[in-house]
């Protein structure tokens, strides 16, 4: 399949989607949209790694793709367990309420 | 300029944008769905199609249902979405919201200037990247499968429901 789609707009499609889910994870402050953003953050960063290479004609951007979606599996089981443990104890999603460690 | 991959870059964008302001989480969480779609599509023309396959089955399929589970369990309603309402006022979130996009605005300014010739890009072979997958990488896919037991032991571990005493002679003592 050849295309002609140059590697910098795809660059840039996975900068704008990594912005975006920065901004998730700043502006809101329920846990669970905070989740979802990294989850799309992690994306772009998976897209990013797939655009190199098929820059470089290499599969090792493909590779590190696979480890990202493992280590993207991993991270939302745990997060998830995580949301109902605080959900149980507080009866809340807001992140502020949980701020028992007092870091 | 590709036009499918215009098409399914602004398709992204823009539910993505829709998932970061939605208050029903799911709602957000349908339209994170029709972003991975979208990137699937992106990643397809990219020449990649065995990881355009994964991204629908494992992202949209095996994640998005963890999502949808957890939400049945928590049972979200009405007053999640008007506590939404009250948190997501301009003034919390204009601050972030532009210094991220004065990062975005350098960021897409470096990449437009660095590589500007088109390159043609070819498919890549799911073959070799299999085997490069179970030649060089071999480690970090056990490393990958340590991971994967870790986090499941995990969830299980913290997933369970504990007491709220935490010792047993206060448990005494308050009865």
């Amino acid at each position: 399949m050849n295309t002609d789609i140059s590697i910098s707009q795809v660059l840039i499609l996975a900068a704008i989607l990594f912005s975006l889910g920065l901004i998730g994870v700043a502006i809101r402050r329920n846990v669970l949209f905070m989740l979802i953003s990294v989850e799309i953050m992690l994306n772009a960063a998976g897209l990013a790694f797939i655009a190199a290479g098929a820059k470089w004609n290499q599969p090792d951007g493909q590779i590190m793709f696979l480890f990202i979606l493992t280590m993207a599996a991993a991270e939302v089981s745990i997060g998830l367990a995580l949301i109902m443990q605080i959900y149980h104890q507080h009866q809340s999603l807001d992140i502020d309420k949980v701020n028992e460690m007092k870091g | 300029m590709n036009l499918l991959f215009s098409i399914s870059s602004v398709i992204a964008i823009v539910s993505t944008l829709m998932v970061i302001t939605r208050k029903h989480p799911v709602h957000a969480l349908l339209y994170l769905i029709v972003s991975f779609l979208a990137i699937a599509v992106v990643i397809y023309q990219l020449g990649a199609p065995f990881i355009a396959i994964l991204e629908l089955i494992i992202y949209a399929g095996a994640i998005m249902v963890l999502f949808i589970f957890t939400m049945m369990l928590l049972n979200l309603g009405k007053e999640t979405i008007d506590q939404e309402r009250k948190w997501l006022q301009p003034q919390t979130w204009t601050g972030p919201v532009l210094l991220s996009l004065i990062l975005l605005v350098e960021l897409i300014y470096l990449l437009s200037k660095s590589s500007s010739q088109e390159h043609a890009i070819t498919g890549m072979d799911t073959k070799i990247v299999a085997q490069t997958l179970f030649g060089p990488y071999l480690i970090l896919v056990e490393l990958a499968a340590l991971l994967l037991t870790a986090g499941i032991v995990g969830a299980a571990h913290i997933g369970q429901h504990k007491r709220r005493v935490s010792h047993r002679f206060l448990e005494e003592y308050n009865e």
